[in-house]
């Protein structure tokens, strides 16, 4: 059996392979402003992810990590500046539209938000009945246990989500996540308030989807450990812009001191 | 000279008013802020009907959900809806038994029965007891998804949550309104006639007779159907105070207090018009 640090490598070479063939950016920001009244959350990021590409998104709390990913998924509009998804600028779009573009990404909350009257199986099919109508029932219900089993959620099918651990709560969320083969995946926070074990798991976990999916992920979060674990690239926030973007090297080497105080105390 | 100084310092600095007038100013103010706070609640709430409206004549349509809305909404309200209109059934067999006999009208009794719970009754009982259920339980399961970030979820599974969550809703308590309308009358006539039997012996089917002679559609069909106006404010305003919520446990607190005070409150003053209207359309 592979080890993680194995399967990590496996996955940089294959990136780094997807790079050398010269791809166009699957998610483009740029120059992104939002203020939520007189506070300014985002003042004009930019950055972009190829595919198969992991970027973490790292910074204090509340320097706007979140609202960056609600704000390229179109859960919050910006102010100002532009977000692309493949190539579409998702601003203005009408629900509908917007929802042909949401079909290829998938969203893990922070906390992981299933649908509580819902059991853990049918909030991994809802994404399905709604987009997969072609889809037979059994073909559905087989599709559900695939995925949960790639969770390692496919012993808890019928129970509710009020029944489960928050980490089981984030995996089925994961799974949910997944049902639509999304190319673009978007981690909010996915090891927050997870015990060191659970953290370590789900680690692992988005490491295997990404090595069995191949997809573009951004990871906001606040644990280096995982970042660094888990992501290509990492991009340091602080009062709503990026302060360094890099490798695990790259922030180590520099010399800004809020980067400095950011790796000291993590 | 001093007059002079006095005049140039209060040039500077103008009196302070007084109480009274400090009161008025911070009364127009509070008005003020109350009126261009109900202004933007009510564009806010016409924005969101466009959105339902919109996303409920669009496919795909979402039927599976509508229906268990409307077993939610309506099934699930029937026994107080019935239990309602049995009991203004009753209180109007006794007091409007009492008035007519004062004034030797008791024949009528049957008609003033009838006729009341028909035009009004009926119909006003069952909205306030829908908007009471029902749009508390929109407002706070609404508010209660939003909080956990479920409709969000739902947004961003390209699901369009006005189409699953409001527009069923809606158009459930719409038809579902005029349905319940008709048990609390027919619950309200029952129990009207009981009431009456009980005191003096008279058939059902006399009661019925007496009650219907002169009547026509028009007394019984716009009174029903004003009830489907009454679903779509209940519905309308519970989704948006659900969907609009912040705040954790409390705003779901609010969402739903404020679902069923504003439902309730519309439904009157809708009433207010619809009656106008009805007797000027309908003679």
């Amino acid at each position: 059996m592979d080890t993680i640090d194995q399967i990590a490598d496996q996955i940089r070479m294959k990136r780094a392979d997807t790079e050398e063939s010269g791809t166009a950016p699957v998610v483009a920001v740029e120059d992104l402003h939002k203020a939520f009244g007189s506070q300014k959350v985002l003042n004009g990021i930019s950055l972009s992810l190829s595919r198969g590409e992991t970027l973490a998104v790292l910074g204090r709390s509340g320097t706007g990590k979140s609202v960056l990913l609600r704000l390229i998924i179109g859960l919050e509009k910006p102010d100002s500046g532009s977000v692309r998804i493949h190539g579409q600028d998702i601003a203005g779009l009408a629900l509908d539209r917007l929802g042909e573009i949401r079909k290829k990404m998938g969203f893990l909350f922070q906390h992981a938000a299933l649908y509580d009257s819902l059991t853990v199986a049918q909030n991994v099919a809802f994404p399905l009945q709604h987009h997969n109508k072609e889809m037979s029932k059994s073909e559905q219900a087989d599709r559900v246990k695939t995925l949960l089993a790639e969770v390692g959620m496919e012993g808890d099918l019928e129970k509710m989500p009020s029944d489960i651990s928050g980490g089981m709560q984030k995996r089925v969320g994961l799974a949910r996540a997944l049902a639509l083969e999304p190319d673009i995946l978007l981690l909010d926070e996915p090891t927050a308030g997870l015990d060191p074990i659970s953290s370590g798991e789900i680690d692992d976990l988005v490491l295997k989807l990404q090595e069995e999916h191949h997809m573009a992920s951004i990871v906001v979060t606040h644990d280096l450990h995982s970042a660094k674990t888990i992501a290509d690239r990492l991009a340091l926030l602080n009062e709503g812009n990026v302060v360094i973007e890099g490798n695990i090297e790259e922030l180590q080497e520099s010399d800004i001191d809020f980067v400095k105080e950011f790796l000291k105390h993590s | 000279m001093i007059d002079r100084k006095f005049n140039a310092v209060a040039s500077i600095n103008p009196p302070l008013p007084g109480p009274r007038t400090q009161l008025l100013f911070s009364t127009v103010s509070s008005a003020k802020g109350l009126i261009s706070e109900f202004l933007e609640w009510f564009g806010e709430l016409g924005i969101f009907f466009w959105q339902v409206l919109r996303a409920a004549v669009t496919p795909p349509f979402e039927f599976r959900e509508l229906f268990r809305q409307l077993d939610e909404i309506g099934s699930k309200s029937l026994p107080l809806v019935a239990l309602a209109g049995a009991a203004t059934g009753v209180v109007l067999s006794l007091e409007a038994r009492y008035s007519l006999t004062r004034f030797g009208a008791k024949s009528l009794l049957p008609a003033a029965i009838v006729f009341s719970v028909i035009h009004e009754t009926g119909p006003i009982i069952t909205g306030l007891v829908v908007s009471g259920r029902v749009g508390a339980g929109i407002g706070a399961e609404l508010a209660s998804m939003k909080v956990t970030e479920q409709i969000d979820a739902i947004e961003a599974s390209a699901v369009n949550p006005y189409r699953l969550l409001a527009a069923t809703r809606i158009l459930a308590c719409i038809l579902m309104l005029p349905l319940l309308t008709l048990a609390a009358d027919a619950c309200g006539l029952v129990m009207g006639w009981v009431a009456q039997a009980l005191v003096e012996p008279l058939s059902f089917h006399q009661f019925i007779n007496s009650g219907f002679k002169g009547a026509d559609f028009n007394d019984f069909l716009p009174p029903t159907f004003k009830t489907a106006v009454f679903g779509l404010i209940i519905g309308l305003i519970a989704c948006f105070q659900g969907m609009r919520t912040r705040g954790g446990a409390a705003g779901v607190g609010r969402a739903a207090t404020s679902s069923v005070v504003l439902s309730s409150l519309f439904v009157i003053l809708a009433d207010v018009v619809l009656v106008k209207l009805i007797i000027i359309f309908f003679p």
